[in-house]
């Protein structure tokens, strides 16, 4: 929504000295937000009303001439200038030596500061002003349309001007452009009389609203004109007046000014005056030829599907049974609240008109635009929904224009079809509510008294505020409460602290252990990635999962952002390869991302209830580091979050995307809870990342079930521990996890550790065979060892592992 | 005999003295003070001395001998100091030298944020809440006062799942489900990703965060949403933060405001990160609806409360001076290793 500023102080005149920027940061803190204003004599000095009293020949340039103009000073001022259209006794805007322009002549983007004009020598002949044209004064032929295509702007019928007056207020130019921010349900305030009441309660103020009369001949509408609307829930409203003996012709100079700095071309009296009633009342109108209206008869009916329709753009459109049209008794002659028809639009040579103002169902209107691929300031109005009080007065406004400006013969009387009259709801009046609502204590009188401005009237004996049907945002006593803070002051309100029960803060557990991983990924050198949690079903075969992989039901996106957003993740690793690719692409050496985010499982598609959302901690690297680096990781976040429990890795975890002999799943207290290895080198060469990378996933809701933040001390050990060596020879594909095994299951209670030192596989080895070395370290907490217990320790672990087919190294 | 003594005495001592290390100095002392050194033979000689001399003379070699070894003592300390004294010399390193830094990770800039929020408001005794991500339409928009065909709806670009499940628009949704399941008062915040069908832009992306804010009791006002978000952005922005309500519009509240920071960057005087208007928006705020509690199930007439809706990513860009988006979810390692 824009507004002119003059024209709101022309409704609030106890503004009429303010600033744009004052009365902008005021009204943005009473809730009509300013965005920014445009002052529309910005880089305009020094810029006067002249008359050119005589024009002579330059002498040394056939396209130049020498002027002699009246500035309402003693002396004429003498200007040379090239413009083909300057004529003796043309009144024209004169900028003086040291004044200012906003722009070139030929209209380009001006510059940020104007232009300078300095008197000075044309082809030898002192010039010491110029005469402007309207791109000079930083406007255009579209909001001047009397202005010539090439030359200086030229006063026309203006006996209220003369020589040595302010050009830029006899232009009109002496505006500012207000542009707000106006919130949906203000539907009010998208007009100049919804601000202009809001700026007058703002400022405490006086505000003059146009007094409207119903004009007219003793005539009777409804003699030129019968209404039928067949679908009155889509159309609650729908008013119309006729006007004859049309004179078109331009708008008076005031309505255009208005109307251009709305932003509004005009165009001529009649099309103005619609607009204008736009613009003021918020009040769409249209305005048909009579003569076209076939019948003499308005029906508002649903369009019938695949029916088509010629707008006045000129564009043929594809209507349906969902979309509201306006006939006569044969055809379509407008799209209700979009557009009018090519077929009915007025002429230069119309006689009589019919005056449409209406009222139809926002949501539709809406609806209709979309489908209809259109949006016109008409549909943006409608679509918001409007009050059909409104249109009463906007159509009685429409006609009482029409006879201001002489350019027609207004019929009497009004059709009206309002099937069901909206009226005005009333709301309990309860102070004591909005006291305790906004945390004040203010007096009922200080409310009222902003209701009273407001338009609101209270029934004392009741107890009760009438809402004017035009503030439909008003329902219950805490839309009041809002108003009251509004004008008593969002700023005035105190700044306290919620009193009442207290309540314990805190982070869930599954929240804790979250914050661990990403502690410990942190630690060990891991940054954080975010990535999307929509990808390309195409990931899938990236990824190598097989066609019948249930990954692959994946939950899809109705709407999406093209294929690449379109279905929710049910693995992680998608983004984090694309985030790796893309570093290795930039050359960033040794690259450890995480993230902690979530997949979507369907438990069945379509979906028809919450899926099942997990968050996976999911890490990711190349370069430094290798698959036990992040198996590593794995084991020291465990640890971290209390999982101290033995975890076994079994290595057939089937998974194509990663490389079939480095790939295991992490088993915790027989659940999977994870899985890590290194990326298969096909969906490396998929993402163009020329290394190898490893990945680790570890699902958090089966890790928060098992982690813990308990501690408990086990004392440090008094007594010496000892220590045997061993070195094994271990057929090849035994892994040592097996021989581990053993190890644990065979020490006994007095087995404090072990630990692998050596592995080999070569010379000296017989071929299909490793040789293994393991430090056993054993302990008790009571007492020192005797080597007879460790040698008994000692040989049921070798029992064991000779039973598995290993030796012990000779 | 005294004589050989004094002459045993005072050589070693002299010997002693000019000593250049400590294996020199061991020499000396076996020289001397050995099974075969001079004091040992000049003992032996006792049985040549009258027998009344002998006490006197053994007196005298004892303190020969202890002068001798306190002469020792004194340089084997003095050779000890010199050589701690050039073992630290020649230790001298070049302090200037490149650290060895253990290689430690970076937080996400939005996850820096979040625990800052996090924290403030954990300690105002909030509990911090999760919600679906693809959530029902009843949470996302009805329930939030926005019914069938609101345009609000429209403005959302919603991405669907089907007629009635969603990409949640807004972190809104999780408020309905904490009123409907948890017990009064509230007091929560629910940080989450959100999703709307903008594209990915310097200030826009189709994944981004937002932290929601609830309070419900008895006596909670208009007042104390100003209190508590006053306080929320001096602690997250700098304790000369002022903070300015202006009145605005969501289906959800009422009344409503969006909030406005003074520039932490400029503090109020204009930059390039608040466009020179000294103030920076960064939030929605209001009075709950008394439609949504009611939805709810909670009474309007008994209670009453604040919401607030913050974006994550326009706090943390804000905050840590991001001026495009795309950073955000690129992870290009130099950016998160600023963080």
């Amino acid at each position: 929504m824009r507004t002119s500023l003059k024209w709101i102080k022309d409704l609030v005149p106890g503004i009429k000295d303010m600033g744009p920027q004052e009365y902008m940061d005021a009204m943005t803190l009473s809730g009509s937000k300013g965005e920014f204003f445009t002052e529309m004599d910005k880089n305009l000095e020094k810029i006067v009303v002249g008359r050119v009293l005589s024009i002579e020949k330059h002498p040394n340039a056939d396209k130049l001439v020498i002027c002699r103009v009246d500035i309402g000073q003693d002396a004429p001022l003498q200007i040379v200038t090239g413009a083909p259209n300057v004529v003796e006794g043309a009144l024209v805007p004169v900028v003086l030596d040291g004044g200012r322009v906003a722009g070139g002549h030929d209209g380009s983007t001006p510059p940020t500061d104007g232009i300078k004009i300095k008197k000075g020598k044309l082809r030898g002949v002192e010039s010491y002003g110029m005469m402007c044209s309207i791109e000079e004064l930083g406007s255009s032929r579209d909001m001047y349309p009397d202005a010539p295509e090439d030359g200086i702007y030229i006063f026309k019928g203006r006996d209220d001007i003369k020589p040595g007056d302010d050009a830029v207020k006899a232009l009109g130019l002496d505006d500012a452009v207000i542009e707000y921010e106006i919130t949906s349900n203000r539907v009010d305030c998208f007009s100049i009389i919804g601000i202009a009441r809001e700026a007058a309660v703002t400022f405490d103020t006086e505000f003059k609203p146009p007094v409207v009369t119903p004009t007219g001949n003793a005539e009777n509408a409804a003699d030129y004109i019968k209404v039928q609307v067949d679908d009155p829930d889509l159309c609650p409203r729908y008013t119309a007046r006729v006007c004859k003996n049309i004179k078109i012709g331009p708008s008076p100079e005031w309505m255009q000014r208005r109307l251009a700095a709305q932003g509004i071309r005009p165009i001529n009296n009649i099309v103005d005056i619609t607009n204008y009633v736009m613009e003021e009342y918020g009040q769409p109108m249209h305005a048909y030829d009579l003569s076209t209206i076939h019948g003499s008869k308005i029906v508002v009916r649903r369009a019938g599907d695949n029916e088509t329709f010629t707008t006045l753009d000129d564009q043929e459109r594809k209507l349906d049974s969902s979309m509201l049209v306006i006939c006569d008794d044969e055809k379509p002659i407008g799209i209700a609240g979009i557009m009018g028809g090519e077929n009915s639009m007025i002429t230069e040579d119309v006689d009589a008109i019919l005056f449409e103002a209406a009222c139809f169902d926002g949501t539709n209107i809406r609806l209709s635009g979309k489908k209809l691929g259109m949006r016109t300031d008409a549909q943006s109005k409608f679509e918001k929904g409007l009050d059909p009080n409104n249109a009463e007065e906007a159509i009685n406004r429409a006609c009482q224009l029409v006879e201001m400006l002489g350019c027609g013969e207004v019929v009497g009387g009004m059709v009206d079809v309002y099937s069901k009259k909206k009226e005005p709801i009333s709301i309990p009046f309860e102070p004591d509510r909005i006291n305790k609502l906004l945390g004040t204590d203010l007096a009922p009188e200080t409310m009222l008294d902003y209701f009273r401005k407001l338009e609101l009237v209270y029934d004392k004996e009741a107890n009760l505020l009438k809402i004017p049907t035009f503030r439909q945002d008003l329902l219950g006593t805490a839309d009041l409460a809002e108003e009251v803070a509004r004008f008593y002051g969002y700023v005035n309100i105190p700044e306290t602290l919620p009193s009442g029960e207290s309540t314990s803060g805190r982070i869930s557990f599954e929240h804790r252990v979250e914050d661990a991983a990403r502690e410990t990924a942190r630690f060990c050198g891991f940054s954080e990635a975010m990535t999307f949690s929509f990808e390309s079903p195409k990931v899938f075969d990236k990824l190598k999962l097989d066609a019948d992989d249930p990954l692959r039901q994946a939950i899809k996106i109705a709407n999406p952002q093209g294929e690449d957003y379109s279905i929710m993740r049910t693995l992680p690793l998608n983004g984090l390869l694309t985030s790796l690719a893309r570093n290795y692409n930039r050359r960033n050496k040794d690259v450890k991302l995480y993230e902690m985010a979530k997949i979507y499982l369907a438990k069945s598609l379509p979906l028809t209830d919450y899926a099942d959302e997990r968050v996976e901690f999911t890490l990711g690297s190349y370069g430094e580091g290798d698959f036990f680096t992040m198996k590593g990781v794995v084991e020291e976040f465990l640890e971290d979050v209390g999982m101290k429990d033995h975890i076994t890795y079994d290595p057939k975890a089937g998974r194509n995307y990663l490389h079939p002999g480095r790939q295991a799943n992490v088993i915790y207290d027989g659940k999977c809870i994870g899985y890590l290895g290194e990326i298969h080198p096909d969906v490396c060469d998929a993402y163009d990342i020329g290394t190898r990378v490893y990945i680790a996933v570890l699902d958090m809701p089966l890790i928060t079930q098992m982690a813990s933040f308990d501690r408990h001390f086990e004392g440090i050990a008094r007594h010496p521990a000892m220590s045997r060596d061993i070195s094994m020879v271990v057929p090849r594909d035994i892994m040592v996890g097996s021989i581990e095994d053993v190890i644990r299951q065979k020490g006994g209670n007095i087995l404090e550790s072990y630990a692998l030192f050596d592995i080999y596989e070569g010379e000296q080895i017989e071929e299909g065979y490793k040789s293994v070395a393991y430090t056993i370290t054993f302990r008790a907490k009571d007492r020192t060892l005797e080597d007879t217990e460790v040698n008994a320790a000692m040989d049921k672990i070798l029992a064991g592992l000779s039973d598995m087919g290993i030796e012990l190294r000779k | 005999m005294n004589e050989k003594l004094q002459k045993i005495r005072d050589d070693a001592i002299e010997q002693i003295k000019a000593a250049k290390g400590m294996d020199s100095l061991n020499d000396i002392r076996v020289k001397i003070l050995g099974k075969k050194g001079e004091i040992t033979s000049i003992m032996k000689g006792m049985k040549d001395i009258p027998k009344e001399e002998r006490p006197a003379f053994g007196q005298m070699v004892n303190t020969a001998r202890q002068e001798i070894e306190a002469a020792l003592e004194e340089t084997k300390q003095k050779i000890a100091a010199a050589a701690r004294e050039a073992q630290l010399k020649r230790e001298i390193i070049d302090v200037t030298l490149p650290a060895k830094k253990p290689a430690l990770g970076h937080r996400h800039p939005n996850s820096i944020a979040l625990e800052e929020v996090e924290r403030i408001f954990v300690g105002m005794g909030y509990e911090v809440v999760d919600g679906p991500e693809i959530e029902k339409d009843y949470y996302n928009f009805e329930a939030l006062n926005i019914p069938a065909n609101h345009p609000a709806k429209d403005e959302q670009d919603t991405f669907y799942i089907t007629k009635d499940l969603l990409l949640r628009t807004q972190t809104s949704g999780t408020q309905v489900h904490v009123m409907e399941n948890q017990s009064l008062p509230i007091r929560m915040i629910a940080p989450g990703r959100v999703f709307r069908a903008d594209e990915l832009d310097a200030t826009h992306s189709p994944n981004f965060h937002q932290i929601e804010g609830l309070v419900i009791d008895k006596n909670i006002t208009f007042a104390d949403l100003k209190g508590t978000l006053a306080e929320f952005a001096r602690q997250l922005f700098g304790p000369d933060t002022k903070v300015k309500f202006r009145p605005h519009h969501f289906p959800f509240t009422e009344p409503s405001a969006e909030v406005d920071v003074t520039c932490f960057k400029c503090h109020g005087k204009g930059c390039r990160v608040c466009k020179g208007e000294g103030w920076i928006e960064i939030l929605g705020c209001g009075m709950v609806h008394p439609h949504v509690l009611e939805m709810s199930g909670i009474d309007p007439n008994e209670y009453q409360g604040f919401a607030f809706g913050v974006g994550l990513e326009r706090i943390a860009m804000l905050k840590y001076e991001i001026d495009d988006m795309h950073n955000m979810y690129e992870n290009d390692i130099r950016f998160l290793k600023q963080f």
